[in-house]
């Protein structure tokens, strides 16, 4: 038996401690960083094995691979935080494939300065998240900035995962006719977030729908594999993903502004800020485009999961050249549902 | 949500839309004018003219608070951020305005200078009060809706004593610009700008009341109705109006009265009478320079004019040759009559300042509207 006695390492100070430059520098102090937060919340088979890749096996078939940044200020909010937002992301990225998500790396941005209990946080937030979903992050990285440099965190996550054979999936393959659906109340995530930054100062209830939609999907794809389209519509909410949907398959939509679910407070949240909440992002939410004759149990089966309770079908694909997304108003007239311009600002008056 | 729901149902709207399409006479054509950008966007995204019959026209008119302000002035602010450190606070839309030399807020924020977007005068007040070292100055703009809030912060400021506060002020007022465009040429003299009436105003008449704008209803024999910006509260005037025009009537009706009175908000404009002087002339995008048609700071608060404390100097700029903002905003012509408005002009790269809000009336069209062209085509 060994003698040779290990030296003290003082723990990290996850009370008061913060990222210092030492953290990113190849050093103990990154090494212990490394152990003590990172390997300790993720823990699994691939990490421990301490390389600087993680080795698997490779199944057969189609396989797909996505990567999301996530740079959302404020960190932590109603309903989740940057870590858990990093995991739902991109696991959710890979599912809009019709794929089952298998693994996942990730990557750190500290700036130096930041908060040790804030990163422990995360962290352990994004290990549960991962957990969760069942898709453990095997590989990763971490650099330290200088304090001005970054916005306390970026995380940035890589997912694989793969196609279940029969099961095709693409942007480019809405045919007229085609139903639209979503798989439940939309904008939750953006009012959420809006609601939380200090300029705006006014309270809600309504939390982030953050959440890892891979689950959903598998049951949807099991229920119906001719399935279209996939998309979840994050940034630039609905509005962006359909005119996406739209130029990628040649085809214009037709919605129909009272099919459309929206929760009353988020609703009245935009209202009161001027926004749209088609416009309005969302982490947990998916569309669907899929062949008329398959809508109908295609709706029921997500209705049947917890994270599909309120879809609904909401319009359909129209042969149009000019690839406008068109809407139905709920008070009668039609009018077009627009990318966003620029940034979604508040209008004035 | 309620108290806004029941302004959009569109079971009402189709009683009202039969309504409207009986009351219409026959060969008989109706040229109405919303002067608000609310009015605009409320009517582009509900779809208000689908329920119109062919023979009413809606025509959008200077209502729009960035859409009016002129070059010059935002060349002023962006050289107060670039040139003289200072924090310019404003409103979101204000950002985007075309500025000379394809210059814009948004775009003097990127390049480095302090601008920050605000919801109201009292968070500008705020972010001076956080930063007593830096100079802070809130671009003012709007119309009567605006001004209060703007006149409260100058108020608050001048009873805590702070140093490092000062507005820009940009505030125009709304009777000025209506009697300039029943003054203009277009509209008075060879008439190829028909106006059978004007929608009014509904948030500025909460300020300043229906009385204003019994003189026009009078001088210039147009009926007013004043509405709301719910789509509901629109087709109400429109039917209001036809009824006036067909009855040969032309008087000041408010529909709007849930919200507004004859004598408007008397502490509103006690707030802004305070602190505010009608300026002798102020010029407008589109409608060029409009005697009486703008506020400046009383010389009691000239501390906190921007204006006097930079020695701001204005410079007029000429639009763009290609855009016809001045045109459409004086209602004699349409978006879709710019030979800019959707190649040169979109919402990403405005050339005009039509196309920057989404109450303006080129911005408004292109995001809610423009699969009509194709369909009239």
């Amino acid at each position: 038996m060994s003698t040779v006695k290990r030296d003290y390492v003082r723990p990290l100070d996850f009370k008061a401690g913060c990222v210092d430059m030492s953290h990113g520098a190849g050093g103990r102090a990154m090494a212990q960083l490394i152990d003590e937060l990172f390997l300790a919340a993720f823990d699994n088979d691939w990490l421990r094995q301490l390389n600087d890749q993680a080795c698997f096996a490779v199944p057969t078939g189609r396989m797909v691979m996505a990567t999301d940044s996530h740079v959302v200020s404020p960190l932590f909010f109603p309903g989740g935080d940057i870590g858990a937002l990093s995991v739902h992301g991109t696991i959710n990225d890979v599912a809009m494939s019709g794929a089952r998500p298998l693994y996942l790396s990730a990557t750190f941005i500290l700036e130096e300065g930041f908060s040790l209990a804030d990163l422990r946080r995360i962290v352990e937030s994004m290990a549960a998240a991962s957990r969760a979903a069942r898709v453990p992050i095997v590989t990763g990285d971490t650099k330290v900035v200088e304090k001005g440099k970054g916005d306390g965190v970026f995380i940035t996550t890589t997912g694989v995962g793969v196609v279940p054979e029969g099961v095709e999936v693409s942007g480019d393959r809405a045919r007229p006719g085609d139903r639209v659906l979503v798989s439940g109340t939309l904008g939750d995530h953006g009012v959420a977030i809006m609601s939380f930054r200090e300029s705006l100062g006014f309270e809600t209830t309504i939390r982030s729908d953050t959440a890892a939609l891979h689950g959903l999907v598998a049951r949807m794809v099991e229920a119906a594999p001719g399935v279209r389209c996939l998309r979840d519509p994050t940034r630039g909410g609905l509005a962006a993903t359909l005119n996406e949907l739209a130029r990628q398959s040649r085809v214009g939509f037709r919605i129909r502004e009272r099919d459309v679910p929206v929760k009353a407070e988020v609703n009245a949240a935009c209202e009161l800020l001027g926004l749209d909440p088609l416009n309005v992002a969302n982490e947990g939410k998916l569309v669907a485009i899929c062949a008329p004759e398959d809508a109908a149990r295609l709706l029921a089966t997500m209705r049947a999961h917890p994270l599909g309770r309120d879809a609904a079908v909401i319009g359909e694909a129209i042969e149009d050249p000019h690839r406008f997304v068109q809407m139905e108003t709920g008070f009668g007239g039609s009018r077009i549902v627009d990318w966003l311009s620029g940034e979604q600002l508040p209008r004035i008056c | 949500m309620k108290h806004v729901d029941e302004f959009r149902d569109g079971r009402l709207a189709r009683v009202l839309a039969d309504r409207i399409a009986r009351a219409v006479e026959p060969g008989r054509h109706y040229r109405f004018m919303e002067f608000c950008g609310g009015h605009t966007h409320a009517i582009s995204r509900y779809g208000v003219t689908d329920l119109l019959p062919a023979s009413i026209e809606t025509v959008h008119g200077p209502g729009c608070p960035v859409c009016v302000l002129p070059i010059g002035r935002i060349d002023n602010a962006i050289a107060l951020a670039r040139e003289r450190g200072a924090i310019l606070c404003t409103y979101a839309d204000t950002m985007r305005v075309p500025a000379a030399r394809g210059s814009s807020l948004a775009k003097a924020k990127a390049a480095g200078a302090d601008v920050r977007m605000v919801y109201s005068a009292a968070d500008a007040l705020r972010v001076a009060r956080e930063n007593p070292a830096r100079e802070v100055v809130f671009l003012a703009i709007g119309f009567e809706t605006t001004t209060p809030p703007t006149a409260h912060a100058i108020l608050e400021a001048d009873r805590a004593g702070l140093a490092n506060f000062s507005v820009f002020c940009n505030h125009v007022v709304t009777p000025a610009a209506i009697a300039n465009i029943l003054e203009s040429p277009q509209v008075r003299g060879i008439g190829t700008v028909p106006l059978d009436g004007f929608v009014g105003p509904a948030h500025v008449s909460c300020v300043i009341g229906s009385q204003p704008y019994e003189f026009f209803a009078e001088e210039y024999a147009k009926p007013v109705v004043i509405a709301g910006f719910e789509p509901l509260d629109v087709m109400q005037a429109v039917l209001m109006l036809v009824e006036q025009v067909n009855d040969g009537r032309h008087e000041v009706e408010n529909e709007f009265a849930r919200a507004v009175t004859r004598e408007g908000n008397a502490k509103a404009k006690a707030l802004v009478a305070e602190v505010f002087e009608l300026r002798r002339s102020f010029e407008w995008r589109g409608l060029g320079e409009v005697p009486y048609s703008a506020l400046r700071i009383k010389a009691r608060y000239e501390r906190f004019d921007a204006e006097k404390r930079y020695d701001i100097v204005y410079r007029p700029v000429l639009d763009n040759k290609a855009c016809e903002c001045g045109a459409i905003l004086r209602g004699a012509k349409r978006p879709k009559d710019c030979k800019a408005f959707g190649t040169v002009c979109t919402p990403e790269n405005p050339l005009g300042s039509c196309m920057v809000s989404s109450e303006g009336a080129c911005a408004a069209y292109y995001a809610y509207g423009r699969f009509r062209d194709r369909e009239a085509a």
